[in-house]
Order: structure tokens, then C-alpha cells, then sequence
């Protein structure tokens, strides 16, 4: 099969590489038919993530159908049209018994900070990921959805994690109806936390970015007020003044760890891998808000120490709330905010490729070319 | 204002916004938040019809966490350790645990002599290692490099031509390395045909 494989930081190419076999009786092999590049596929090709191997197929974000199963897969078979949430995950865990999905501890024995993530490491487990025409899909049982009739392909792609990490961020905001919501970043995943921000009641959204067409992309899509930060020479006290100096209720921080606006911040995080992330919008997202307000964190940062300013959200109250998205918990409600038209992911998609064409792709988004927000692959199975 | 006891009034009333914006507040009530409260304990929620999963068979001695009691029962099986990073790998794995700095700065330096041992061998395949097309670099002009870039304030105009260096670098001393020691062969062959 034709699989996207790294060969160090900024090089992927796409190489010949054996079809996955079945090496669980509860796992199933998938022929992706839609994957995505995801914001934070960029801190591995960056070279950012610890233990990224050579030869790793990266790809958290995808679609497809079953091609085979195991022996003891009881709720799929061959020819099903399945959604794959971008946790690898048991089910039956301490942590998956109660909804924490994300954290599950029976799928990956590299680290017991993180649970099981596709195409993200051996940190995260070891398991190849879906750019490629085939992935091995384990708990076949408990991952999976067949996706409805109804649904777009380019929509369930995004729910597989993009729209229900952002939703998910809103949610860690405990936003009440009037409350002043700041995001930073208007990646895919900020556009998607601010515009589940109105849907929880929020009175006034604010997206802060320095790429002006992302920024467009947030006031049309997601109805927010917006700012360029590199049009100010500080952007906490233009936050502060904008909002008669109280700060936000609420900050969701969308960037992660290569986060922009501090240059030193940025050099040591992502070129010199000297912290497991540029806390900048984090550390904007704790001055911004207001005392006894809550900081919600959905950008991906590495597992080394990262430069953030604790003592401020100490001094402030602050409610710090965290974690990587259990995407599956989120799909019933978002199915039928996708359904009845509330949400409509794929309005982000900006760039469609082949997979043999994966090395531009990537380019092109790390480098935010081309009005870029959101690629999609399409392998040649598909 | 922050200086005196009421919250600055919104310019929009919710009512106002429920008009302007498709499904505003429909999740305004935390009970239609699939993540609250943040644990739920449903064990047969997931699917799951095992109380701890079947165990998945070790093919090579997986590295693991010493923070982990055992191997987990499942595990990807992507790029087994191999050479000098791979012993770099093990070692990380078996003496640090995830709390410790060493543990994962170690795993990072790994990653960077995988990365040279791969080029390195890649030179002795049919399919060496090419920066132009592995990178993406032609996109810069397929796809409005510069017109992305020129009149835009964006932050990261700044940095970006690190990102060639970073690159860039460990070709141009691979290529000095390879005219070095060609030259120093030429000088030999000379030298002993000269005799």
C-alpha cells in the first residue's frame, strides 16, 4: 500500500509499505478513504514530538471502510463505512469507565500521561496512522461509528477530531449564558471552539491570530469580533481594554506549542526543542482573563517543561481546565448539531490532495501558504 | 468595569443573538454537554464485552514506561527501535521515568541520530533522501509563496527562514564531508600513481 512516512523534520515522502495485519482478535483494517492534516501532525513533522521514528505514518484524522476484522469484533464487518475518533482506546479502563476516553491506560505502554493517538509517536503509542490507504484500527468494537447516511464525508472527517476538540474546549470553558469568550488561534480548532462558544450562550466571542485570512474566516464562520495581534504592540492590554478592563470570563487557548508573538518563546520550543511548547497563547490566555475566570487548554504540547506563568494564574483565581478531547462522548450531540444544520464542519476545508502529494500539503500548511486552513488526502484507494 | 461591582453590559442582548446566530444557546444548559461533568461512570457505555482486554502478542521486547506495572495489552507495532537510537530508545525507556527531563531529552536526541542514520542510508538505496521534494519546498511557487507572505503581518515571517536552515544546514556539511573525502581519495589515487 501507499503511505505517507516521515524522514526527519520538515521531510515526509510517500513510500511502498505492507498492508497492516490484524494483530488483536478485536482489531479491524481500514481502507482510509478521507484523512486530514491536523494542526498538531505539524509538531511532529516539526521534529517536536520525543521519539517520532523514521518510517512513521502520521494521520490522527480519517475515514474509510472495513476491510477486515478479528475474531472477536462483534459491531463491524467488511464493507462498513466507518468514522475513527483520533484516540486509541480500550473501553474498559478505570479511566474509559468513566468517559475518559482520551486517557485511556491499556493502549499505550510507551507513557502513562497520554493514552493511544494515531500516527502520533511511539510517545503516544506506536501506532501508525491513517494518511496512508490502509490503518490498523485496534478495538474495532469500542472506536468506530458507522457513519449516517446523511453525513458528508468532508464532515465526518472533521468530527473524527477538529470540530470535537474545539467543542470539547468550549466546554472546558463552563461557558454561562453573557459570557465574554476569548479564543486564540483561528486554526480549525479555534474556529470550531468559538463558534460551540454562541451555541453554550456565550455574549461576545473574541478570536485573536495574526493570519488575516484566518481571521476573515473566523468573523464570517464563526460570527467573532476579531484581532490581528501583530497589529499590537501588546495584545493583553488591548484585550484588557476592550473589555473595560476586566478581562474575559473565559480563554480557550487553540494554538499549542508552536504558538507565535514571543520570538524567544517560539525559537526554543519549536527549533530548538529546548521546551515542550511556545506557552505564548497561553501565557496571553492567563493575563487576559479576568480574576477567578477559567483558562481552557486544547492546543497540543509536548511532555517536556514549557515556560508558562504560573504564578499570575495562581494570583488570579484562575480555573485551568485541560485535556485531550474524548472524541467519541461529543459524537451523539454533534451528530445532531451537524444534522440540523448548527454546525457545518467541512465550510473550513480549504485544500484537497492526493496522497502522493502529501510533502506539498504539509508545506503548504506549516507555512500557512495559500489561504490554507484546513487540508484534506484523498488516497489513491480511496 | 473591573473597579466598581457590575459586569460591563454586552452589546448584544441574548435574545438579539439567538436571532443573528444559527443554534445560540442551544447548549446552554450544562446537561446537554456530552463532557459534563467531566467523569461519568458507565462501564458499559464504550462497547466494550471484556473486563480487561486480551492481550496482544510481543513479537520484540516492547519498550515501555517503567511508570506502567506492564506492558499494556495492546500496543502499536510502527518502527521497532534499531542501531544507535534504537539503544538510545531502550535506554530512555528502562531507566528514566516520564517525570524525569533526561527521559525525554534523551528520546528527542535519539530522533535526531535515527534521522542522520536514515539519510546516511538512504544514499545506499535506489530511492536516496531528496530535501527538494520530501520538504514540499516547490509549493512556494505553485501556491502563492510570496503573495502569502509580502504586505502580510504575519508574526512568523520572522523565524520562518530558520526553517531552511534547520533544513538546509545538515546537507551543506554532508556535502562537505562527501568533497572532503573525495578529495582526500583523489590525493591518495594521485599520490600512488605518481610512485
Amino acid at each position: 500500500m501507499r503511505a505517507m512516512v516521515y524522514r526527519g523534520a520538515y521531510k515526509i515522502r510517500v513510500e511502498e509499505k505492507d498492508i497492516p495485519p490484524i494483530e488483536h482478535p478485536n482489531d479491524a483494517i481500514v481502507r482510509v478513504t478521507l484523512a486530514a492534516i491536523c494542526g498538531s501532525d505539524l509538531h511532529l513533522y516539526h521534529g517536536m514530538m520525543p521519539d517520532t521514528r523514521i518510517g512513521m505514518t502520521f494521520g490522527h484524522e480519517f475515514i474509510g471502510v472495513v476491510e477486515k476484522v478479528g475474531s472477536s469484533v462483534q459491531n463491524l464487518k467488511p464493507g462498513d463505512r466507518v468514522m475513527v475518533p483520533f484516540n486509541v482506546f480500550c473501553g474498559s479502563c478505570y479511566f474509559c469507565a468513566r468517559g475518559l476516553y482520551s486517557n485511556c491506560h491499556n493502549v499505550n505502554p510507551n507513557a502513562t500521561a497520554v493514552g493511544g493517538i494515531y500516527g502520533y509517536s511511539h510517545t503516544c503509542g506506536g501506532y501508525d496512522g491513517g494518511q496512508s490507504e490502509f490503518v490498523r484500527v485496534p478495538f474495532a468494537d469500542v472506536g468506530p461509528s458507522l457513519i449516517p447516511e446523511w453525513m458528508d464525508d468532508e464532515d465526518a472527517v472533521l468530527l473524527t477530531d477538529a470540530l470535537a476538540t474545539g467543542y470539547f474546549g468550549a466546554q472546558l470553558g463552563d461557558i454561562v449564558e453573557g459570557d465574554v469568550v476569548v479564543v486564540f488561534g483561528a486554526g480549525p480548532v479555534g474556529l470550531f471552539a468559538a463558534k460551540s462558544a454562541w451555541l453554550m450562550g456565550a455574549g461576545r466571542v473574541i478570536v485573536i491570530d495574526h493570519l488575516e485570512y484566518r481571521l476573515e474566516k473566523a468573523r464570517t464562520f464563526a460570527h467573532a469580533e476579531t484581532y490581528n495581534f501583530a497589529e499590537y504592540d501588546d495584545i493583553v492590554v488591548h484585550m484588557k481594554r476592550i473589555t473595560d478592563h476586566l478581562g474575559t470570563d473565559v480563554a480557550i487557548d487553540a494554538v499549542g506549542a508552536e504558538a507565535d508573538g514571543n520570538f524567544l518563546q517560539h525559537v526554543a520550543a519549536a527549533k530548538l526543542k529546548l521546551q515542550g511548547g511556545s506557552p505564548v497563547a497561553l501565557n496571553w490566555a492567563i493575563d487576559s482573563v479576568r480574576k477567578g475566570g477559567t483558562v481552557s487548554v486544547i492546543g497540543a504540547y509536548g511532555p517536556i517543561f514549557s515556560a508558562v506563568k504560573f504564578g499570575d494564574a495562581l494570583n488570579k483565581g484562575l480555573t485551568l481546565r485541560m485535556n485531550q478531547c474524548p472524541v467519541k462522548r461529543q459524537w451523539p450531540r454533534l451528530f445532531e448539531h451537524v444534522r440540523n444544520g448548527h454546525l457545518k464542519p467541512s465550510d473550513i476545508v480549504t485544500h484537497r490532495f492526493p496522497l502522493e502529494d502529501i510533502a506539498e500539503a504539509y508545506y503548504i500548511f506549516s507555512a500557512k501558504l495559500d489561504g490554507c486552513i484546513k487540508p484534506l488526502i484523498v488516497p489513491n484507494a480511496a | 468595569m473591573a473597579y466598581t461591582a457590575e459586569k460591563p453590559p454586552l452589546t448584544e442582548s441574548s435574545d438579539d443573538l439567538r436571532a443573528r446566530i444559527p443554534g445560540w444557546g442551544v447548549d446552554l444548559d450544562p446537561a446537554d454537554r456530552p463532557s459534563v461533568p467531566r467523569e461519568r461512570f458507565d462501564p458499559a457505555l464504550s462497547g466494550a464485552h471484556w473486563d480487561f482486554p486480551e492481550r496482544q502478542p510481543e513479537k520484540w521486547p516492547r519498550e515501555r514506561s517503567i511508570e506502567h506495572k506492564f506492558l499494556t495489552p495492546v500496543f502499536g507495532t510502527s518502527c521497532p527501535p534499531r542501531g544507535v537510537s534504537g539503544m538510545m530508545r531502550k535506554y530512555a525507556y528502562k531507566r528514566f521515568s516520564e517525570g524525569r527531563a533526561a527521559h525525554w531529552l534523551i528520546l528527542i536526541a535519539a530522533d535526531r541520530v535515527d534521522a542522520l542514520g536514515s539519510h546516511l542510508r538512504s544514499f545506499l538505496t535506489s530511492r536516496p533522501d531528496n530535501p527538494i521534494t520530501e520538504t514540499g519546498l516547490l509549493s512556494e511557487f505553485s501556491h502563492r509563496g510570496m503573495s502569502s507572505r509580502v504586505g502580510k503581518k504575519r508574526a512568523d515571517l520572522v523565524h520562518q527562514p530558520l526553517d531552511a536552515i534547520i533544513v538546509g544546514v545538515p546537507w551543506v556539511l554532508a556535502g562537505r564531508v562527501a568533497y572532503g573525502g573525495v578529495k582526500g581519495v583523489v590525493k591518495v589515487v594521485g599520490r600512488s600513481r605518481r610512485r
